[in-house]
């Protein structure tokens, strides 16, 4: 392949992932509200459209025409700033996740994914950490006190949770042996899911992976009882609807990375074996990593309106004195797994 | 932070949060599938019972004519004093009978005083709760809009027999 195609491919590659990235986030959006509807017994928007459907769009139109308003106290560079790393480490972060096998179309074969960089993993960690300096930005420029700790909280839930989440991960490394997205992937072929494999794990990366992208019963940062509304409170018009939607970016980020590193991304166990064409076998696995993104979406949405926040000191009870030591008990099972059973 | 003794202590399935994490997930996963509750307005209505207090309005008889003998008992009790009758005579048995009878539906506080007062069980709070107008000239209720069948209001006058 000359240099152009793979400019070109990889430029058609992130077209589409961004794309898909803003409509999944909008309709994510309609998706809680309508989900936390119906778990309260109400039915949620469904006036604009068949169900509702266009509701996201009337939102985004809504929060297009709002005044933009900055706070005179407001430090104003950093106060603009701080929406655009969210939204920028949002749609980054994206970038080195697989959502499919290799496939060949039109001779070339591609690997269904945007940068197929050796250190995948690490680049995700890096970019997530990013994330929190646009809450703690947020939450600094705005000159509000409820603000200031919205940021506060955030970066010292940050600090627990990425522990946790480091440790657990490096229990995937392990296994896989490789930093690289697709090896991990395909390090769980069949049945030998990392969920399965390493249970403990999976739950302490989930529950870390709340605490990083700032859901409930982790949104201390946003905690509308006590600070307002935490970091955005004096936010409005797009730079609000920016971190509305790097949430949200997060929320699939987050989803993706578990599906990637816990349920075998887009393996469907033993397809192989089917005799399906190969087109078929693609088709099914990209269907596949979808499906588990959806429900995984589903599940940080369901969590959401079924639990409440932690309290603050409760928060980082769980992630020092619980977590930080499950995950290295996982990592010593995993150790064990390798040594005496030969993975 | 003050350590608050609990005067039962959490079980070890308690602690460990994940059981009674699941037991709430699977609530909120039922009531997903409940009925709803929603009424969607415009199309489905709110048909209120019989002892909701609604728009005020007057008893009208089977021969066309008010109940009201105007003795302006309900402008009086009225207490954001929204009602304004003015009383002239009239050949019928019971002749009183209100020339003007106006209600300031800016000012009606839906108490129900007028009705409770009202000896003749001329007026009456109705089931009607969609009140919207564009000007404060169009929030004054005459008589013809005042105005409704006893049949109608049959419900309601009933209900007031029984608890008044």
């Amino acid at each position: 392949m000359s240099i152009w195609e793979i400019i070109i491919i990889s430029a058609i590659k992130i077209f589409i992932i961004v794309n898909l990235m803003l409509m999944t986030v909008s309709y994510l959006v309609y998706f809680e509200r309508r989900i936390s509807a119906w778990a309260q017994n109400r039915l949620g928007p469904n006036r604009v459209g068949w169900e509702g459907i266009f509701q996201p769009f009337a939102d985004v139109l809504k929060l297009l025409l709002k005044e933009d308003i900055v706070p005179t106290q407001a430090n104003k560079p950093i106060h603009t700033l701080a929406p655009m790393i969210a939204l920028f480490v949002a749609f980054t972060t994206y970038a080195v996740i697989p959502f499919g096998p290799e496939v060949t179309i039109f001779g070339y074969t591609i690997p269904l994914v945007v940068a197929d960089i050796n250190m995948g993993i690490l680049y995700v960690l890096a970019l997530t950490s990013l994330g929190v300096y646009a809450i703690t930005f947020a939450g600094w420029s705005s000159g509000s006190k409820y603000s200031l700790l919205g940021g506060v909280r955030s970066s010292a839930q940050m600090i627990s949770y990425e522990i946790s989440m480091g440790f657990s991960i490096a229990g995937v490394l392990l296994l896989s042996e490789s930093l690289r997205p697709i090896a991990i992937v395909e390090s769980q072929a069949g049945w030998m899911w990392n969920a399965i494999v390493q249970p403990i794990g999976f739950i302490t990366f989930l529950v870390s992976a709340f605490a990083e992208t700032n859901r409930l019963p982790f949104d201390l940062p946003e905690a509308e009882p006590e600070l307002v509304g935490g970091f955005h409170t004096e936010y409005s018009s797009m730079k609000f609807a920016g971190f509305f939607l790097a949430e949200y970016a997060n929320m699939i980020i987050a989803s993706a990375l578990i599906v990637t590193l816990y349920l075998g991304g887009w393996h469907f166990p033993y397809i192989e074996t089917f005799g399906l064409p190969e087109w078929l076998t693609s088709v099914i696995q990209v269907a596949t990593f979808m499906f588990k993104l959806a429900a995984l979406l589903f599940f940080f949405i369901w969590v959401r309106w079924s639990l409440p926040r932690f309290r603050y000191d409760q928060l980082m009870n769980l992630g020092w004195k619980v977590m930080f030591p499950l995950s290295l008990i996982n990592l010593i099972w995993v150790a064990l797994l390798i040594i005496v059973f030969g993975f | 932070m003050a350590v608050k003794k609990r005067e039962k202590d959490l079980t070890f399935w308690e602690r460990i949060y994940v059981p009674e994490i699941i037991k709430g997930l699977s609530l909120t996963l039922k009531n997903m599938f409940k009925p709803k509750f929603t009424l969607q307005y415009p199309e489905e209505k709110f048909i209120p019972p019989a002892s909701y207090r609604g728009r005020p309005v007057l008893v009208q008889e089977e021969n066309g004519e008010e109940r009201c003998v105007a003795c302006g008992l309900c402008s009086r009790v009225c207490p954001p004093l929204a009602i304004e009758v003015q009383a002239s005579e009239t050949e019928l048995e019971k002749e009183r009978y209100p020339v003007k009878f106006e209600i300031n539906m800016i000012r009606c506080i839906f108490c129900g005083f007028c009705e409770e007062v009202c000896p003749e069980e001329a007026i009456v709070m109705s089931k009607d709760y969609e009140l919207a107008f564009s000007s404060r000239q169009e929030a004054i209720y005459g008589k013809d809009k005042l105005l409704v069948p006893v049949h109608q209001l049959q419900d309601r006058i009933d209900f007031l027999r029984n608890y008044k």
